[in-house]
């Protein structure tokens, strides 16, 4: 998984702080197509200088609520404020946000420069103040030779940077951003990942993105808001994210995971032990939970969260044994397959510290799993 | 083998792109070729009514003469003049007229539910079914002074007599645009229709209120729309010939009626290919450099 930048700085943690006014606030936002619920009871708390990663599978609503910040669409219901003003009602043209499209819909007829003068014209600036930010801003996306060509003339990244360029120009309070990296290859969205953060580092502005990328959530957001069929299913930092689904669809969506299903033996308040039809021993976490016993209950475990010897372990919980069914060489590190004795298939991760490493363990061979009290996640829908 | 294949296969491309050339010189390079032939000509009593070009000369010498006098007689006769003026005016406002109503209806159309737009394309195109002659005359039976219109308009009290308007400038102008319409909301809703409507959203994003984003986005993007249905309505306009005789002011000069009085009433092949030469020279050219000085700037960009 790769790690944000962000955590290298130091904690910027507004939705942390009682104090902090939210800069967007999504009040129960709802919105219906004839009978169809493309967005259902949406609450949201944004703050400045966030970029906020609306993460979820295609058609789960991402767009639509993406659009009603925007004004494109009028919710059904509910209400949406930015800076403490009611926006919900207030035409696109008037609200200080912009939006970067999906399609990037850059106008054919006009070159770089004038797409990108664009807004400004329509704010009546003053011909040098609109050329010297024009300029300005086509440094900073680095498309300043490209300035007379025409969009037929660029690449589909050099379209992208018209398009964040001709929103960002307008300094607006709030950007929004459908799925800004979809159409790149996977080196240019790497890349241009990392520049987006820095210029929104640069500019302060508050961005929200869309997208159905989890490693691109991962990597942009200070926070993921996960999306499933128009609901918010949780939000949380990517960290919080990855250590912390509180559903199984959380778990599964973001990163891979092992998921055990069970029934709750032993509920106290400092531990409990799960008992599963696919593993001999318990699954003991040294954490308790709120559910009462014999529950139904899921303990998702990470697979570089789990260990793999030849012996077996010592202790009485959370171990299996398994044969290793097939192994994928990735490089910087390999991923097992191992089958359980019950026929379950449980997915683990290695890092290839070693580059020759004869003993290694293969095809075929009987190996001991192991986790840490620590490392299950009990999730109980 | 696969040498001959791909050599049997690029002549069967070359036989494709060959029909529409073919079309093109047998409909249109040799016919104008002829009137090229006959506008050079001199009108003589008999069958055909002018003088072969090219002369036996003695034994074996080949004479041509070009005769130039027609060209000429349609500089020195204004009438001419005149009827190529009044043509271009016509068909000029005409043209207009039919973009100020074709434009809008053009566009409502692309914006209509895919199911109510084949519908509503359907009914533009629909008076082609009928006869544009009988059309024509249908228009007599509304204008003239006891039609349609006069006993509506006396009926509901707005004249108390007969409003002249057939055999007037105003019915030439209502058959050209009624005939022609379709052909300019043909070409300016196929370009509305495939309009990218995020970029309108983009429009409005960036600060512009709905008309704004048409007359900055829509607007321009339909200008290979407007150059195209300008034109095809534009080009026949200036010759037509059944309208004005029909429901125009007989004294109204024309160049399609000139160039049917010269042929049909004169016997004047040759000035009358002279009338037909001068038109094509006139319209045709100054519109070819125009589109082509259109393609270049458009550089092989989105309507391609
Ligand atoms: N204008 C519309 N009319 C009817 N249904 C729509 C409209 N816009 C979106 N939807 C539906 O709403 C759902 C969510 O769409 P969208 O927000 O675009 O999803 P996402 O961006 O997450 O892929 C989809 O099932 C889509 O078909
Ligand atoms: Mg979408």
């Amino acid at each position: 998984m790769s790690t944000s930048p962000r955590a290298a700085q130091q904690k910027f943690e507004p939705w942390k702080d009682p104090e902090a006014k939210p800069y967007v606030r999504i009040e129960k936002i709802t919105k219906q197509f004839g009978d169809f619920l493309a967005v259902d009871d949406v609450s949201l708390d944004i703050y400045k200088k966030e970029i906020f990663c609306l993460l979820g599978a295609s058609g789960c609503g991402k767009t639509t609520l993406l659009r009603m910040l925007a004004g494109f669409e009028r919710p059904t219901s509910g209400r949406i404020y930015i800076d403490g003003v009611d926006m919900t009602s207030i035409p696109p043209y008037e609200r200080p946000v912009n939006m970067m499209f999906q399609s990037y819909a850059v106008f054919p007829h006009m070159t770089v420069e004038q797409n990108v003068a664009f807004g400004l014209k329509q704010e009546g600036l003053p011909r040098t103040e609109i050329a010297k930010r024009v300029v300005d801003m086509l440094d900073l996306v680095k498309l300043g030779q490209f300035a007379k060509r025409k969009p037929h003339q660029l690449s589909g990244g050099q379209r992208q940077r018209v398009a964040l360029a001709r929103s960002l120009v307008k300094k607006p309070k709030l950007l929004l951003l459908d799925e800004p990296l979809a159409a790149l290859d996977k080196k240019l969205r790497e890349h241009t990942q990392f520049e987006l953060i820095n210029i929104q580092e640069t500019l302060g502005v508050t961005f929200i993105v869309v997208t159905h990328d989890q490693e691109e959530a991962m990597t942009l957001s200070s926070r993921i808001g996960l999306m499933n069929h128009g609901e918010i299913i949780q939000v949380g930092t990517p960290s919080e994210m990855y250590e912390y689904p509180a559903s199984r669809f959380a778990a599964e969506f973001i990163g891979s995971v092992n998921m055990f299903e069970g029934r709750l033996i032993e509920d106290e308040p400092s531990y409990v032990r799960i008992e599963c039809d696919d593993l001999e021993v318990p699954i003991y976490v040294d954490h308790g939970i709120s559910s009462s016993p014999g529950a139904t209950v899921w303990a998702a475990i990470r697979p570089e969260k789990i260990m793999m010897s030849r012996e077996k372990p010592q202790q009485a919980d959370n171990w299996a044994s398994a044969i290793v069914q097939d192994i994928a060489y990735m490089g910087d590190m390999s991923i097992y397959l191992l089958r359980l004795d019950s026929g379950k298939v449980v997915r683990i991760t290695q890092p290839n510290t070693y580059r020759h490493a004869d003993d290694r363990i293969t095809w075929d061979e009987r190996v001991h799993l192991s986790w840490h009290p620590e490392s299950p996640v009990v999730v109980t829908k | 083998m696969t040498a001959r294949l791909k050599r049997l296969g690029l002549r069967g491309r070359n036989l494709v792109t060959a029909v529409p050339y073919l079309w093109l010189i047998v409909f249109f390079l040799i016919p104008f070729a002829i009137v090229l032939k006959i506008s050079f000509s001199t009108t003589q009593i008999a069958m055909p009514p002018y003088e072969p070009l090219l002369h036996w000369a003695g034994e074996k010498m080949l004479q041509i003469q070009l005769n130039l006098a027609n060209f000429a007689f349609l500089v020195q006769d204004d009438l001419y003049g005149t009827a190529y003026l009044n043509s271009i005016w016509v068909a000029g406002v005409s043209t207009l007229i039919c973009l100020l109503i074709g434009y809008p209806i053009a566009y409502a159309i692309a914006r209509s539910s895919p199911s109510t737009r084949n519908i509503l394309m359907l009914l533009v195109v629909l008076p082609f079914w009928t006869s544009f002659l009988l059309r024509v005359y249908a228009w007599i039976g509304i204008l003239k002074n006891n039609g349609l219109l006069n006993n509506f308009l006396l009926w509901i009290g707005v004249i108390d007599q007969p409003f002249q308007m057939l055999q007037t400038d105003f019915a030439v102008y209502v058959g050209i645009v009624y005939s022609y319409l379709p052909f300019m909301i043909l070409p300016l809703y196929a370009n509305l229709e495939k309009l990218d409507l995020t970029l309108l959203e983009a429009a409005e994003d960036l600060g512009c209120r709905p008309w704004q984003a048409f007359y900055k986005v829509t607007l321009p993007l339909s200008k290979p729309g407007i150059i195209a249905g300008c034109l095809l309505v534009f080009i026949p306009a200036v010759g037509e010939f059944v309208i004005p005789s029909l429901l125009g002011d007989p004294g109204m000069l024309m160049i399609g009626k000139v160039l049917w009085t010269e042929f049909f009433n004169n016997r004047d092949w040759p000035v009358a290919s002279a009338v037909a030469i001068a038109l094509l020279l006139f319209l045709v050219i100054p519109i070819m450099f125009y589109q082509r000085a259109q393609d270049a700037e458009a550089g092989g960009g989105v309507h391609r």
